[in-house]
């Protein structure tokens, strides 16, 4: 029994779940998370679900530790997701969430590569309604685009995987690294959901546009499910050094320029994600570790800051810097949580970002990877700055925007109130978290120059902020604010970014209007040659037809008789 | 009782049509039509279980024995064809009661399931027959009654689809005579199992090879290979509603099994593919063919004629599986036969009931469907998934082993040509399933209702069984896989 599968739990009840009253569905997606997590601890590591299917072995659930930390972390995403989300009575967002984040589930679980892609692919799909429930036009374009990249994955990880079965008969799912052609397919495969450089526009473009429950979800499972498959297929890869490092250092750029706060937040998801590849592409026992803790911690804290972004839009209507201020007023219990949030993902000692990061950052040095470390570094910095400070000081603080409104929904603040709560018990008892982790921990993140480095960095960052403020330099008005180490720099580079993102976006635009052209004409053009009237669809008439079979077969016959 | 069921599942049907024709009253006739199908969808299935493992049976028609008397030969194959036939043909009967209402007044209705039962006939008759000349028999007797069941389209283009496929349907059928005729003439024999023992030594004979030339280009016209295809959109487009979900489940399925009946066994794999090179000819067309037939699907706008032309683009996936001649393709190539059939007639069926209700199978009429009929579009959509070959649907599996057959070759770009082609059928039931539940609900279909549960359930049954056959593969694929090797000569 213990031995049953948590993601086919969740399937079965999101098949279910459309046929129960709306006030028990609620109840529902709430209690399927709990008893899944009770499941998955009550299960030895071993493999189970064993079976062929066409002559293939499959191995649909394999438990082992790396597999146990994101099975019981996506499990607690779920529960919160499911709290966050318990004043809703719409049921497609339940059953997208409950399904999506069994796939997520599921995928994590996968022993072999074929069960991989089939949960791969339904995490793409039960996703987009997430982002369709909101129900604008712009929802569903976005969600459409979303939906083509996700499906995209999924195509070319069914090519990685049909050829990795072709040139080594196996499908298991085990260490695979770069070098075959198959290899190569499957990584760029993982590379897109895990929103490489290059391939993450999806993520800023997709996860504001959903529903307010919707995003906290979404940021909990996809891109962290990429991770794992990379952590699993792709470790000690060096290439995933260098990818991880631009990943932590150009999202910042846009993020401190950005005014939708959920789409800040998108890019310093993006950033984590980079810490998190710079781990497995360094590959040893630490790293790996790092990644693993870091996956877990930022789950937490990256949800708590959705939701704490989530309550405002839910309450204001709005997430725009430039309209939002002085909210701490009105949502005392949210400014509070968020600010937890915010010095999660700043690393502050004592909160969970600080054991986890740190770690990678040792593991970095270790290996003596000079500029990979610097880049992190800054990129940390770069954190404080748009995350731990931007998001609660923009929303909460700054000028008074005038607006008042209710403090968060009762459901809303438990959820965040158990992040909040666990983000803070990893950061100061990090022990818990070490324990699951896949290789043995001898890390010890508590040392005076870990403290006394950060601490600096932050308290920097902290001080820039007061003379800023106090000497009149800090903008209030504007969509960004730079405080940071390297404040003295970014002030001007404001006002150099701004027109160079704005050209950006222009050339961006002309290059889409042209290929948007291009398409209309290929498709005028494909119209005329396939569409319902032309040459080549149109009803031939009888002597036509009769034509065509004689010629063939005049062909035939000269091709067999001579 | 059970010795004689090759002759009783052909005989059910047989006897019922005249029993039909005259019966006045047409709910009685369809009770019958029906009762009598399902029986033999249980011969089939008592005959499959006989034959599984690879057993044969043979049985002799009155008790001549072959080659002079007609034998009756049932394998794994023509096993899984029969069931094919009668359990898709069964499904689809069971819902053509409601949809031929709106078509014709009852009392024709009996002269329909005549013609229906007539065809199932035929078609199980092709199936198991071991003598060549019946086959070319009842291939003419299915033409005909596929004919008339055409020409009862509620449109007047359908007499004109009809007349049309009349002409094509006839020149194939008597090309495959001439076939026949010809080495009958070499050999002076009629069975098949005989014709294959003798053929071998006339291999260099220009008649053999002559009626090889007629026998394909005979049998690629019913096959509807590209580019003799052309009969094929429109009279799926014009046939009454629910007989299209038939004739796209057998006719060509059938047609397709008389291949590789007679390119593999009674003229034999060494002269087909090594002496005449038909892996030359097929493997281009098909390939041509499913890439122009996927585009002309993405571009249409009736959604009846867009599945029609997905239908040539499916079969040519089966052709291509027979052409490049490894287990794995010739494995697809049946498990898609099975596969396809059952999607796509119930992707006929679930549009047969949207059109019973909207009266248009245009696009934009059938735009904001999903909301008034949920449960037909839900079906729909299963189906169309499974189409689209995503995994746990039957349409993943036959997807599986073509690529694999593909990669087999090392032709990697045949997989990369087979993967955009499916692409493409994202796109074309991506801009269904668009219209269906994320444009306005259209003013004059504002008001329609869920159709009755006899034809919804129907819908629903083909719906499960692409997810069935998605997970548990054992009859489609694994008596394929066993097919194949039968057939290449491997293994046992």
């Amino acid at each position: 029994m213990t031995s049953l599968n948590p993601a086919l739990l969740f399937l079965l009840a999101g098949v279910l779940l459309p046929l129960l009253p709306s006030a028990t569905r609620r109840h529902c997606v709430l209690i399927v998370p709990l008893v899944g997590m009770l499941l998955l601890c009550l299960t030895p590591y071993g493999s189970y679900g064993q079976g062929d299917i066409f002559g293939l072995q499959m191995v649909s659930y394999r438990l082992d530790k790396l597999a146990f930390v994101w099975a019981l972390i996506f499990h607690i995403a779920a529960v919160i997701g499911a709290i966050y989300a318990f004043h809703l009575k719409d049921p497609v967002q339940q059953v997208a969430a409950l399904i999506y984040q069994g796939a997520a589930i599921g995928a994590v679980l996968a022993g072999d590569l074929l069960t991989l892609f089939i949960w791969w692919e339904l995490t793409a799909i039960a996703s987009v309604f997430l982002i369709w429930a909101r129900r604008t036009d712009r929802a569903y374009r976005v969600g459409m685009r979303y939906l083509i990249i996700q499906v995209g994955s999924g195509v070319i990880l069914l090519t990685g995987v049909l050829l990795q079965l072709h040139t080594t008969g196996s499908l298991a799912f085990e260490h695979i690294g770069l070098g075959s052609l198959a290899s190569w397919f499957i990584f760029v495969a993982f590379g897109i959901k895990c929103a490489f450089p290059f391939l993450h526009n999806w993520l800023q473009d997709a996860y504001p546009e959903a529903t307010v429950t919707g995003t906290v979800i979404l940021s909990a499972f996809t891109t962290k499910l990429a991770v794992y498959a990379l952590a699993r297929g792709f470790a000690g890869t060096e290439i995933l050094i260098w990818i991880g490092a631009t990943m932590t250092a150009f999202p910042i750029l846009f993020a401190v320029i950005e005014n939708d706060l959920r789409r800040v937040l998108s890019y310093s998801l993006n950033n984590q994600l980079g810490f998190m590849v710079v781990g497995i592409g360094i590959g040893t026992e630490l790293s790996l570790n790092g990644t693993a803790a870091h996956a877990f911690s930022h789950i937490l804290y990256k949800a708590l800051l959705f939701m704490a972004m989530g309550a405002v839009l839910y309450r204001v209507k709005t997430i725009k810097a430039s309209e939002l201020g002085g909210l701490y007023k009105s949502m005392p219990w949210t400014t509070v949580f968020c600010i937890i949030g915010s010095m999660s993902i700043s690393a502050f000692p004592l909160f969970s970002g600080f054991i986890s990061k740190s770690m990678i950052l040792t593991a970095v040095a270790e290996q003596h990877y000079t500029w990979v470390w610097l880049v992190l570094l800054l990129a940390s910095a770069g954190v404080m700055d748009h995350s731990g400070i931007k998001i609660p000081f923009f929303a909460f603080f700054a000028h008074d925007s005038g607006k008042r409104c209710d403090e968060a929904p009762l459901n809303m603040l438990i959820a965040m109130g158990i992040a909040a709560f666990l983000c803070i018990a990893i950061g100061i008892y990090p022990d818990a978290l070490y324990a699951i982790l896949p290789y043995t921990v001898d890390y010890v993140p508590y040392t005076t120059t870990h403290v006394i480095t950060q601490l600096q960095l932050l308290m920097f960052s902290a001080l820039a902020f007061a003379v800023l403020f106090l000497s009149g330099l800090y903008p209030p008005e504007i969509k960004s604010v730079n405080l940071d180490t390297d404040w003295f720099y970014r002030v001007a580079a404001v006002h150099v970014l701004t027109p160079l993102t704005n050209a950006a976006k222009k050339s961006t635009a002309a290059v889409f209007g042209t290929t948007d052209r291009l398409a209309q004409f290929s498709l005028n053009r494909m119209n005329d040659w396939v569409g319902p009237k032309a040459w080549l669809t149109r009803t031939v008439d009888s002597s036509g037809m009769v034509a065509l079979v004689l010629g063939s077969l005049l062909v035939f016959l000269l091709v067999y008789l001579f | 009782m059970s010795n004689q069921l090759p002759a009783i599942v052909l005989l059910l049907t047989l006897l019922a049509a005249p029993l039909c024709s005259m019966m006045r009253n047409g709910d009685h006739a369809w009770k019958l039509a029906v009762s009598s199908a399902w029986l033999s969808v249980v011969a089939a299935f008592a005959l499959l279980q006989q034959v599984w493992g690879g057993y044969e049976i043979s049985y002799h028609m009155g008790g001549w024995p072959p080659p002079w008397g007609i034998e009756v030969r049932i394998d794994e194959l023509s096993a899984l064809v029969l069931v094919l036939v009668t359990l898709f043909g069964s499904i689809v009967l069971s819902a053509l009661r409601e949809s031929l209402r709106p078509i014709m007044r009852s009392h024709r209705h009996s002269l329909y399931y005549t013609t229906f039962l007539l065809c199932m006939a035929s078609l199980i008759g092709i199936t198991i027959t071991g003598d060549a000349f019946n086959v070319f028999v009842f291939l003419e007797i299915s033409s005909l009654s596929t004919y008339a069941l055409i020409a009862r389209g509620r449109d007047r283009r359908a007499l004109t689809a009809s007349f049309r496929y009349l002409i094509m349907g006839t020149i194939g059928a008597t090309f495959i005579l001439i076939a026949i005729g010809f080495i009958y003439m070499v050999t002076g024999t009629l069975n098949m199992a005989d014709l294959a023992e003798r053929l071998p030594a006339h291999a260099d004979n220009r008649v053999v090879q002559a009626s090889f030339a007629f026998f394909t280009i005979g049998i690629a016209l019913k096959v509807a290979v590209f580019p003799l295809h052309y009969w094929l959109p429109n009279s799926y487009t014009y046939a009454p509603k629910a007989t299209t979900a038939f004739l796209a489940a057998t006719a060509t399925k059938v047609s397709l099994y008389v291949m590789i009946r007679f390119v593999f066994d009674v003229y034999g794999i060494e002269f087909s593919f090594q002496q005449m090179q038909l892996g030359l000819l097929l493997v281009p067309l098909s390939i041509a063919g499913f890439l122009i037939a996927s585009l002309t699907a993405v571009f249409q706008n009736d959604v009846k004629r867009l599945l029609a032309w997905s239908s040539v683009a499916q079969l040519s996936y089966m052709v291509l599986g027979l052409g490049l001649l490894n287990i794995d393709g010739l494995t697809a190539s049946i498990t898609h036969m099975f596969n396809h059939a059952m999607i796509k007639a119930g992707l006929f069926l679930a549009l047969a009931a949207m059109i019973y209700r909207v009266e248009s199978s245009k696009l934009s009429d059938l735009a904001g469907i999903g909301r008034t009929m949920p449960y037909t579009t839900a079906a729909f959509v299963i189906l169309g998934l499974g189409l689209i070959g995503v995994p746990l649907t039957a349409g993943f599996v036959s997807k599986w082993y073509l690529i694999s057959a593909a990669l087999e070759k090392d032709w990697l770009w045949l997989a990369v040509l087979l993967i955009a082609s499916s692409l493409m059928a994202v796109v074309y039931i991506g801009k269904i399933i668009d219209a269906a539940y994320f444009k306005p609900v259209s003013a004059s279909h504002a008001q329609v209702k869920e159709v009755p549960p006899i034809i919804l359930i129907p819908c629903w049954t083909f719906a499960l069984l692409t997810i069935y056959f998605g997970i548990d593969t054992r009859l489609s694929a694994g008596l394929a896989g066993r097919v194949a090797q039968t057939l290449l000569g491997v293994g046992s």
